[in-house]
C-alpha cells in the first residue's frame, strides 16, 4: 500500500507519521507543500503541527496551499486522507469536512492520554478493530469541535461521527471531554467516510515504549483493511 | 550623538571602562562604537565577573567531544552519535515580560543547539516563583508556562522534564533556565570559528527590528521601581520562523558549505559577528546597509544592537551562495551576503557607503575587564537543637499530607499537561518521575535527562549546596537506569559586586566543581545570570544543573511507580535523619536554620554505581531517589504512582521516627526488589559496603506503619496532586 504524508512549513508530527506508516507496512513518500502533485497513493495523511505558524486561524493557510488542490481532488474522487490535529483543522477548512475546531474550553494546550470510543465501523478505518475503546494521546490548544444543530444532526444521521471522547468504561461524559467538544467529538468522517479528520495522534502509540500502543491496532486494521 | 562619560554611563559601562575604551582606541568612540562595547562588556556577555571562577569547573572527561565556550557542549554516546546541550536563563526578561521573556528563552536555547548541526530532541525547564502569595506569582507563573508551551510545542520538539519551586527570594526576580538536548552525528558538528580570508558572511532568518535593543545591557543589570519601562528590551518570539529557520539549518549543514555559523542571540550582530572573528582569529567587515529589516531607517547603532530573534550568520565557502540561498529561499526566510572576511582583524562596518565603525577585535574580546570581586566566605551554620517536645503534639500522618502538598512538592500536571512532551514518538519517560527519557531515534539508546537545583541548601551553605545539586542530578539520572556522563549549569545570583553574593557564587561553583570531578561528570556547557536583585533584595542562590545521561539499551530503563504486590521495599544508603533545612523543618516545625545535610562524594558515586548495577541486572524494578521530604514523602510518590501501598516494617532501633522518615540525608534510593531477588541484591549490596534499610512490603491500597499510619493511596493522592490546579485556577 502507498502512502503521502503532506509537509507544510511548520508541520512537525510530519517524520513521526512517516516513522508509523513504514513500520505498518505503507510505502510512504513525503510530499512538499508547494508541489502540484502527488504520487499515486492510497492514503494521504496530512499531519499535526502547526501549519503556515497557525496564523490567521489554525488550518486556514494550508487550506490554500498549492498541493490543496490535489488532496481535495483526490477526496473527492473517495480516496482516503487522514488530518490528524493540525491536519483536522486543515480539513475543515478546506471544506471536506464539517465544523471548526476551536480553542480548548479551558484555554489551555492539552498533551495528555485519552480515552475515545469508535463510533462507526462501516469505514476503511475502523472496520475490523479489535477495540471499541482506544486509548491514544493528544496535544492541542484548538481541539474543541463545534459545529451548528443543523450540521451536528447531519453527522449524526450520517454515522459520520467517528470517535469521541469517553472514559476507560466508554462512557462520554463531561469530565474526559478533555476540550469542550460539542458532543465529545474527537474525530468525524465525511459523508462518504473516505476522509476522516480526528485530533488523537495515533503515530505516537506504536509500540510498548511509548503512551500506549493502540495506535498501532489503528493502523495494523488500516492497512487490513485496504489489502 | 556625541559621546560622553554620562552617555558610556547611561550604556552600563563604569567610568574606568569608559577610559579603559578610550585609551585602547586612542580616540573617543562615536556612538556606535560605545554601543559594541557596551554590548560585548556587559555582565552577560564578557563574564567579567564570573570568568575567573568558572575556569576551574571541572569541564574534562574522555566522553567529552565540547566543553564550554561554543554555542553548547557536545559529549559523545557511542557509534558516531553525540549530544549537544545547554541550559541558558532568561530570567530578567520573563519578569518583565513573562509570556515573551520564557518563549524566546526556549527558542535562544534551541538556535544554540542546532547552530551545532543538531536536531533537537529534548527541552527542559527549571522556574522559580516568588511566594504563592505573592500578587504577581500566578501571573508570572501563567506568562511563563504558556510562553514556553507556545514555543516548544509549535516547534515540535518535546519539554519531558523539569523543576517549579516558589520561593519569597524570588518575588522581585524570577528564575526561568531552559535546556535543549539535541542529537548529531559526531563528525557532523558545526562550529562558531571563522576560518579564511574573503568568506562571505552570510544573515539568514528574519528580518531586524527595534525589540531588544539592550536586552543584554538590561540582564546585567538589577531592577528597580521602574522595570515597566524596560518592556521594549524584551525580545517578541516566533516559533514558526524558528521552525523554518532549524529545517532549513540542518538542510544546508548536510553538505560542507558551512565554515561557521553562529546564532544572534544577546547583543545580537555585535556579539555573533566579533565572536566568529575572534574565534578565527580575523577581521569582519559588515555592511549594515544590507541587513534585512523590518522597520525603516534604522541606524546602524540600532541594527548592532538588536535582540531581534531567530537570526542566524554564516560564513559560507565561496561559491555556496546560490546553493545556500536556494535552501533558503525554500524555507521563506531571508538571506542576505552582509559582508566578508578580512585579514584586519578589525570589525568594520559600512553603512550608506560610509564607515561607521572600526574596532581592533581584540579590545572587545579578550581585552574585555575582568573582575576579581571581593568575596565572602559563608560558615557552616550550627545544627539544630531539637528535642522531644519539638516533635510531641505532632501526627505523622498530618505531616506527611501537609508536605505532599507544599509547593515544592506536590504534582505539577497542571504544567506540563500544557508541554507537548510525546511529539516526536520517542517520549519513553514523560514528566513526573526522576528524569525525562527519550530514545535516540532509530537505536536502542535513550538519553536521560533532569535539571536540579537547591536554593535553600545553597543558601545555608552554597559550598554543600553546589555540590548537592551536582549529586542530585546524578541520583536523579541513576534513578531511571541511566549511566551520568555529562551535566550544565545555569548559575543563577544575585549582585556579584556585593560580597556576600559573589561568595556564594564562587563557593556554590567550588562545591560543583568537586562534585562534578569525583563523578566524572564534567560540566560542558552553561551560563551565568547575576544581578537578580530587586531594590537590594537578592535571590537565594541557585545554580541549576541539567545532567544528561546514557542508557545503552532503553529496554533497561525503570520507572519510579510501585510494580508488584509482594515485593520487597529497600532504602538504599544511610539515613541519620537530618532534619535540618528539610521541608519537615521548615513546613512543620517552622524552622528555617541549620546547615544542609552533608555530601559524602565516596557513598555518593559507591551507591549511586551500585544501585545502576543492580537495574542494569535486572534486580530492581522500580527506583526513586530520596530527596525533599525524606523516606515518607519518597515512598508516597511510588504509591501514588503505582496505585499500591507499602506496609512498612517495624524498623529495629528506630529513635526518632520523625527524623527517620522526614530527615534529607543524601545518597539515598527507594528500591523494589521482587522477592526472587533478594538474596542477590543483599549479596552485591554487602560486597559494595552499601548500607540498607529493609522497609517493607508493597501491599493494596494502603500506607501502614506500626499504629501510627494508615493512609488509603487515595489520600496521599488527593494531598499531592491539587495544590497547584487549585492555585492557578482560583
Amino acid at each position: 500500500m502507498k502512502s503521502s504524508v503532506i509537509i507544510f512549513p511548520g508541520s512537525n508530527c510530519d517524520r513521526d507519521m512517516d516513522v508509523a506508516l513504514t513500520k505498518f507496512g505503507f510505502k510512504n513518500t513525503m510530499v512538499w507543500h508547494n508541489d502540484q502533485s502527488i504520487p499515486k497513493s492510497d492514503l494521504i495523511v496530512l499531519p499535526g503541527g502547526f501549519s503556515y505558524g497557525d496564523y490567521l486561524r489554525c488550518g486556514s493557510i494550508a487550506s490554500k496551499s498549492n498541493i490543496i488542490k490535489s488532496v481535495i481532488d483526490f477526496a473527492n474522487s473517495g480516496g482516503l486522507v487522514l488530518g490528524i490535529c493540525n491536519g483536522f483543522q486543515i480539513l475543515t477548512e478546506t471544506g471536506l469536512l464539517t465544523g471548526i475546531l476551536q480553542q480548548n474550553k479551558y484555554l489551555n494546550f492539552i498533551c495528555k492520554n485519552v480515552f475515545i470510543k469508535v463510533k462507526d465501523k462501516k469505514n476503511k478505518y475502523f472496520k475490523n478493530i479489535k477495540k471499541e475503546i482506544l486509548e491514544l494521546h493528544i496535544a492541542h490548544n484548538e481541539g474543541n469541535f463545534f459545529c451548528t444543530d443543523q450540521e451536528l444532526k447531519l453527522l449524526e444521521d450520517n454515522n459520520q461521527i467517528a470517535v469521541t471522547y469517553c472514559n476507560s468504561n466508554g462512557l462520554e461524559n463531561e469530565e474526559d471531554n478533555p476540550n469542550g467538544a460539542i458532543k465529545n467529538i474527537a474525530g468525524i468522517f465525511n459523508k462518504n467516510k473516505n476522509v476522516l479528520g480526528m485530533m488523537p495522534h495515533p503515530e505516537r502509540m506504536i509500540d510498548k515504549y511509548l503512551s500506549g500502543e493502540d495506535g498501532s491496532l489503528f493502523f495494523e486494521n488500516l492497512l487490513g483493511n485496504l489489502g | 550623538m556625541q559621546v560622553t562619560e554620562a552617555v558610556a554611563i547611561d550604556h552600563g559601562l563604569k567610568k574606568d571602562e569608559f577610559s579603559k575604551i578610550c585609551n585602547l582606541l586612542k580616540r573617543i568612540p562615536n556612538i556606535t562604537e560605545l554601543a559594541i562595547f557596551s554590548a560585548m562588556w556587559n555582565e552577560h556577555c564578557s563574564y567579567k565577573s564570573s570568568r575567573k571562577h568558572l575556569k576551574k569547573l571541572h569541564t574534562k572527561g574522555k566522553q567529552v567531544i565540547q566543553g564550554p565556550g561554543e554555542n553548547a557542549g557536545v559529549i559523545d554516546i557511542g557509534d558516531d552519535d553525540a549530544i549537544v546541550f545547554k541550559i541558558e536563563s532568561h530570567n530578567h526578561p520573563s519578569f518583565i515580560e513573562p509570556y515573551q521573556g520564557a518563549a524566546t528563552g526556549v527558542g535562544g536555547i534551541m538556535r544554540d543547539v542546532f547552530t551545532m548541526g543538531a536536531r533537537p530532541i529534548a527541552n527542559l525547564n527549571s522556574i522559580h516563583f516568588g511566594s504563592p502569595q505573592h500578587k504577581k506569582t500566578k501571573h508570572l507563573l501563567r506568562g511563563v508556562v504558556k510562553g514556553i508551551g507556545g514555543y516548544g510545542n509549535c516547534i515540535g520538539v518535546p519539554t519531558v522534564a523539569g523543576q517549579t519551586t516558589f520561593d519569597e527570594s524570588y518575588n522581585g526576580n524570577i528564575l526561568v533556565n531552559a535546556m535543549t538536548i539535541g542529537l548529531v552525528n559526531k563528525n557532523k558538528i558545526f562550529y562558531s570559528k571563522a576560518a579564511g580570508l574573503n568568506k562571505p558572511v552570510i544573515y539568514v532568518g528574519s528580518k531586524t527590528g527595534r525589540d531588544g535593543i539592550h536586552g543584554a545591557s538590561m540582564a546585567s543589570a538589577t531592577f528597580d521601581d521602574k522595570i515597566e519601562e524596560k518592556k521594549p528590551t524584551v525580545q517578541v518570539g516566533d516559533p514558526f520562523t524558528e521552525k523554518l529557520l532549524l529545517e532549513a539549518c540542518l538542510e544546508l549543514m548536510a553538505d560542507k558549505s558551512i565554515i561557521a555559523i553562529q546564532d544572534m542571540g544577546a547583543a545580537g550582530l555585535t556579539s555573533s559577528s566579533i565572536e566568529m572573528a575572534s574565534k578565527g582569529n580575523l577581521g569582519i567587515e559588515l555592511n549594515l546597509s544590507k541587513v534585512p529589516c523590518r522597520e525603516e531607517k534604522m541606524t546602524p547603532y540600532e541594527i548592532m544592537l538588536s535582540e531581534s530573534q531567530e537570526r542566524m550568520l554564516i560564513v559560507l565557502e565561496n561559491g555556496k551562495e546560490n546553493h545556500a540561498k536556494k535552501i533558503f529561499d525554500k524555507w521563506n526566510l531571508d538571506f542576505a551576503v552582509i559582508g566578508k572576511t578580512t585579514n584586519s582583524k578589525k570589525i568594520e562596518l559600512i553603512f550608506n557607503d560610509a564607515k561607521v565603525a572600526e574596532i581592533p577585535i581584540n579590545l572587545l574580546a579578550e581585552n574585555a575587564p575582568m573582575y576579581d570581586r571581593k568575596w565572602k566566605k559563608t560558615k557552616l551554620p550550627q545544627r539544630l537543637k531539637l528535642n522531644k517536645d519539638n516533635f510531641k503534639s505532632l501526627s505523622i500522618s498530618d505531616c506527611l499530607k501537609k508536605i505532599l502538598s507544599n509547593p515544592n512538592i506536590s504534582e505539577k500536571k497542571w504544567i506540563w499537561d500544557q508541554y507537548d512532551h510525546t511529539v516526536m514518538g520517542d517520549t519513553i519517560q514523560k514528566p513526573g518521575g526522576d528524569a525525562g527519557v527519550v530514545r535516540v531515534h532509530g537505536t536502542k539508546k535513550a538519553i536521560a535527562t533532569s535539571v536540579d537545583s537547591s536554593a535553600s541548601y545553597c543558601y545555608s551553605h552554597p559550598l554543600t549546596g553546589g555540590k548537592q545539586v551536582v549529586c542530585e542530578s546524578w541520583r536523579n539520572l541513576i534513578s531511571v537506569g541511566a549511566k551520568p556522563i555529562a551535566i550544565t549549569n545555569c548559575l543563577n545570583f544575585g549582585n556579584p559586586e556585593k560580597e556576600k553574593n559573589m561568595g556564594e557564587f564562587v563557593e556554590c561553583v567550588e562545591g560543583i566543581t568537586e562534585a562534578s570531578e569525583y563523578l566524572d561528570f564534567p560540566v560542558v556547557s552553561g551560563n551565568v545570570s547575576f544581578y537578580n536583585e530587586t531594590k537590594d533584595k537578592g535571590i537565594k542562590p541557585t545554580p541549576t544543573i541539567g545532567g544528561v545521561g546514557l542508557l545503552k539499551n532503553y529496554n533497561k530503563m525503570i520507572t519510579l511507580d510501585f510494580k508488584n504486590i509482594d515485593n520487597i521495599v529497600y532504602v538504599i544508603g544511610k539515613t541519620e535523619g537530618h532534619l535540618d533545612q528539610s521541608v519537615f523543618a521548615k513546613d512543620i516545625l517552622n524552622e528555617k536554620k541549620g546547615p544542609p545535610p552533608s555530601i559524602n562524594l565516596f557513598n555518593e558515586k559507591n551507591i549511586g554505581e551500585t544501585v545502576l548495577n543492580l537495574i542494569q541486572k535486572k534486580l530492581i524494578i522500580s527506583s526513586h531517589d530520596v530527596s525533599l521530604g525524606g523516606i515518607l514523602t519518597a515512598v508516597s510518590k511510588m504509591c501514588i504512582k503505582g496505585n499500591k501501598g507499602l506496609k512498612i516494617n517495624n524498623l529495629k532501633g528506630l529513635t526518632n521516627k520523625y527524623e527517620y522518615f522526614f530527615g534529607e540525608d543524601q545518597a539515598r534510593y527507594i528500591v523494589e526488589i521482587p522477592k526472587e531477588n533478594k538474596e542477590e541484591v543483599i549479596e552485591i549490596l554487602n560486597k559494595n559496603s552499601v548500607h540498607f534499610d529493609d522497609l517493607g512490603i508493597i501491599q493494596e491500597k494502603n500506607l501502614t506503619f506500626n499504629g501510627d499510619i494508615n493512609l488509603p493511596i487515595e489520600e496521599l493522592s488527593d494531598a499531592h496532586k491539587y495544590w497547584l490546579k487549585e492555585y492557578m485556577e482560583n
